[in-house]
């Protein structure tokens, strides 16, 4: 294994205690940066929501524009996919939305922390949806709720396979939903940083190689624009699918 | 031994933590080395950043919805209802001018249709009034003239019997003078003046 420039594209995941705060019950405790990440985020979010409506103007400016477009666009998603009666959801999915949204885009930023690059942030955020759905959706419908797993119109022999069947993609949603986020941050980061170190690899083996760079250089310019691609649609997928999910909840029957 | 693996394991050139770290306290498979010792477990899959991450997650998630639904949503929501309103008003009040405009209009053609009929009627009735003025003046003029001339016709009428009368009697004189000088006797004034009225009357 070689030493001196190590380029380890794991570093960037790594967690760092920022304030300990002990181990009550045998449970590691600490202020995080990921935590500051996710309040910096929330932070960013908040102050840029409310700093570009300031004016309230009725024509709006550059920056109330951006902030109407997103309510818009969330609201228009919500609309589409899980009716009007699926607005009464729309701060969650809003909220989900922008979060997802700023978290991937801040892990862009050089040196930042990617939130929703670790597994148990996106499985926590996939949870949050799908408990919702389950409560609302037996507080609402009762035992109706459960029509979920059983599709009208199937030949009574076939029944028992479709049950399990619907129960089984119902379960594998959080798990989908979660690992599709978390999967493709990471994923993504890693493959920028991958290239990222082939150029200071190459670069430091000589002229030539300062010539070679140049491939994997190209590489990581155009995998920046994936992957800022990637940030805006896995927050669209992520808003999109819990819509559908939360539509689900709202009108059980098949 | 660490668990650098899965896509790690293509380039990861980091030192490998020494072997045989041990067993977490709770079981888990996942060996983790000391916090800053970074290079051991795979950080996403590191059970004991959970509990943090969880905690600090609900927190700040919590506060972000929170925070939307109570301050920055209702806030968007107001501008663009207010913007809809607005707008609306704006379609009703741009309505409401061009009703009121269009009311004004057919006013104003009703008070120029009027006005013409007025000063038709004006003009009619002064028309009407100085014909009459004329007409009267004119009869009483003719009145007047025809007075004039029944008067003149009588004074010629009068002149004339008078010339007649004087006549007759210059022709009663002439014609007893002239007996008087042919016969010689001078006839009765009665018979002479029978004479000429028969002359007169033929």
């Amino acid at each position: 294994m070689a030493s001196g420039s190590v380029i380890d594209p794991i570093h960037q995941f790594q967690i760092h205690k920022i304030v300990e705060l002990g181990q009550p019950g045998g449970i590691e405790l600490a202020f995080t940066n990921s935590a500051a990440f996710m309040f910096g985020i929330v932070a960013l979010v908040f102050f840029f929501l409310t700093f570009a409506t300031r004016g309230r103007t009725l024509v709006p400016g550059r920056l109330q524009s951006l902030a109407e477009l997103s309510y818009e666009f969330v609201a228009n998603t919500v609309r589409s996919s899980a009716g009007n009666e699926g607005m009464k959801f729309f701060p969650l999915v809003f909220s989900l939305f922008i979060f997802v949204l700023t978290a991937n885009f801040v892990g862009m930023i050089p040196y930042a922390f990617t939130v929703t690059s670790h597994l148990i942030v996106t499985a926590a955020l996939a949870l949050l949806v799908i408990l919702t759905v389950i409560i609302y959706g037996f507080v609402r419908h009762g035992t109706h709720f459960l029509h979920l797993f059983v599709p009208s119109g199937v030949p009574a022999f076939l029944l028992p396979f479709m049950v399990v069947i619907e129960v089984i993609s119902f379960l594998s949603r959080p798990i989908s939903l979660s690992l599709r986020l978390f999967a493709n941050m990471l994923a993504g980061h890693i493959a920028m940083k991958v290239f990222a170190g082939f150029i200071v690899m190459m670069t430091a083996s000589g002229v030539a190689g300062w010539f070679g760079a140049v491939l994997p250089l190209a590489m990581v310019v155009a995998l920046t624009a994936l992957e800022f691609l990637v940030a805006a649609l896995q927050a669209y997928v992520f808003a999109v699918l819990t819509c559908i999910y939360l539509n689900d909840a709202l009108h059980p029957g098949h | 031994m660490s668990e650098t693996q899965g896509p790690a394991g293509i380039i990861v050139v980091a030192q490998a933590t020494p072997a045989g770290s041990p067993p977490a306290a709770n079981g888990v498979e996942i060996a983790v080395p000391p916090a800053e010792a970074h290079g051991g477990g795979f950080p996403p899959f590191d059970v004991h950043t959970f509990p943090s991450q969880l905690i600090w997650l609900v927190i700040a998630f919590g506060a972000l919805y929170v925070l939307m639904s109570r301050v920055a949503l209702p806030r968007i929501a107001n501008i663009l209802e207010e913007r809809h309103d607005r707008i609306a008003d704006d379609i009703e009040e741009a309505g409401k001018l061009k009703a009121e405009s269009e009311a004004a209009a057919v006013a104003y053609e009703k008070a120029l249709a009027s006005a013409r009929n007025k000063a038709h009627g004006i003009a009619t009735e002064t028309r009407d009034t100085l014909a009459a003025k004329a007409e009267a003046s004119r009869k009483s003029l003719e009145a007047e003239l025809s007075a004039k001339l029944h008067a003149a016709e009588q004074q010629i009428a009068a002149t004339k019997t008078a010339a007649l009368t004087n006549v007759r009697g210059i022709a009663v004189d002439a014609a007893g003078a002239i007996v008087q000088t042919l016969v010689g006797s001078t006839p009765a004034q009665p018979a002479v003046e029978a004479a000429v009225d028969a002359a007169i009357k033929n």
